[in-house]
């Protein structure tokens, strides 16, 4: 099957000449539908840079970005900005929600933008709110919610119209450990239900959630570690504490 | 084990099955299911170091049952240890072991040992973490997975300069 997300040879300089800045250098990536990519590594190594080249925030220097097997970078603005609107999702370390709408609004506009009847965004946001397990909070404002349930809010909006990939840039670097632990769960839940994703954070404990994890350093991909080759023990706990004799 | 043991014998005299249900109760999830042979190694080892001594208590139809408690050594035992401060943990020498081999004779590509160790560690940081989210720890139980989640953060900062220094 075609990846959802196929790069090659990807590059990124700022500037030129002797300000010439290497952000991202020759990576290739492919990501499979239903997948969970973390990107980590130290600040400055190029995962952000990587994550909005992959979302046509930003255009490569050099080489190819496919979305369902389709070249994506050389696309126009136009057709960056409907895939910006339908086909990816964004999610941000600070939420970006807009505090004098409701829940339910935030997570209504980004499709009601999209042209989608009204009616049915708004079934598609009270559903998506049931799902993340903020139902209750449909009514309310952003402001009156946690950091935790305002980022799940987030990832709702980024979710409302059905984007092929889910692209997360330190979705918990503003939240404390339990609030970073409710919206990791919200997207391994999600990437369980189909849902392909690219989380890029520095925390290890936040991409051990995810089935693959990349490692970058200088703009370069230097490491890759699979977290699904192997069956899960599932004594995590029962090995916690050794008593000796 | 051995000051675990002591540990719940401080209270009341006990049998070693009320022992192992006390240790179980403490520490339930986190350590490996306790078999009733271990208990009674360790209740036989005190023994003989005189910290415990077991009185036979009558029972009806069956073979007196033994109930151990602390002896003033015991006691003594007990307290010295509490009072006094745990080493701290070391590196996991046995990957470290394979490392230096692997790196110092060319048995091994050092590269793809770290590869390996880093997948396991982040496998096992996943499964912590997934406990946490999921409410399978609370109190005392939290914290010991808490700790052991740090400990793998640092086994794996540890593996970044493994990396830095024996792979270049």
């Amino acid at each position: 099957m075609t990846p959802v997300i196929e790069a090659r040879g990807l590059g990124k300089v700022h500037g030129s000449g002797e300000a010439e800045v290497v952000a991202l250098r020759d990576v290739d990536l492919d990501l499979d539908h239903g997948e969970f990519l973390a990107v980590t590594g130290p600040s400055g190594c190029g995962k952000s840079t990587l994550l909005n080249l992959l979302g046509g925030l930003d255009r490569p220097t050099t080489g190819e970005i496919s979305l369902h097997g389709e070249r994506i970078d050389d696309a126009g603005e136009a057709r960056r900005a409907r895939l910006r609107r339908s086909e990816l999702g964004y999610v941000f370390q600070f939420f970006n929600l807009i505090d004098n709408l409701t829940v339910a609004d935030n997570v209504e506009l980004p499709a009601l933008l999209a042209g989608v009847p009204t009616r049915e965004a708004r079934r598609r946001a009270a559903r998506l709110l049931e799902r993340l397990g903020l139902a209750e909070t449909a009514g309310r404002v952003p402001g009156s919610l946690s950091g935790g349930q305002q980022q799940r809010v987030a990832i709702a909006r980024a979710l409302v119209n059905r984007p092929s990939v889910l692209l997360a840039d330190e979705p918990t670097g503003n939240l404390d450990s339990a609030a970073a632990r409710e919206v990791v769960s919200v997207l391994r839940e999600r990437s369980e239900e189909g849902q392909a994703i690219v989380l890029v954070t520095h925390d290890l404990r936040v991409a051990s959630a995810a089935h693959r994890v990349l490692r970058m350093r200088d703009g370069a991909v230097v490491g890759e570690a699979d977290l699904e080759g192997e069956a899960a023990s599932g004594e995590a706990l029962s090995r916690v504490l050794p008593l000796e004799g | 084990m051995r000051h675990a043991v002591l540990a719940l014998l401080a209270d009341e005299p006990a049998h070693g099955y009320e022992i192992k249900r006390g240790l179980e109760e403490r520490f339930g999830t986190v350590i490996a299911p306790l078999n009733a042979g271990q208990v009674y190694t360790t209740l036989q080892r005190l023994q003989r170091d005189e910290l415990v001594t077991d009185d036979a208590v009558a029972q009806r139809g069956r073979p007196d049952k033994r109930v151990y408690r602390l002896t003033e050594a015991g006691r003594e035992a007990l307290h010295e240890w509490l009072g006094a401060p745990s080493a701290p943990t070391r590196l996991r020498d046995d990957f470290f072991m394979k490392l230096v081999l692997a790196h110092g004779m060319g048995l091994a590509d050092p590269a793809e040992l770290i590869a390996r160790q880093r997948a396991a560690y982040l496998r096992s940081l996943g499964e912590l973490e997934r406990v946490l989210a999921a409410g399978g720890a609370d109190g005392t139980t939290a914290l010991v997975v808490e700790g052991a989640a740090l400990h793998l953060e640092a086994d794996l900062k540890w593996l970044d300069r493994c990396e830095e220094e024996l792979t270049r």
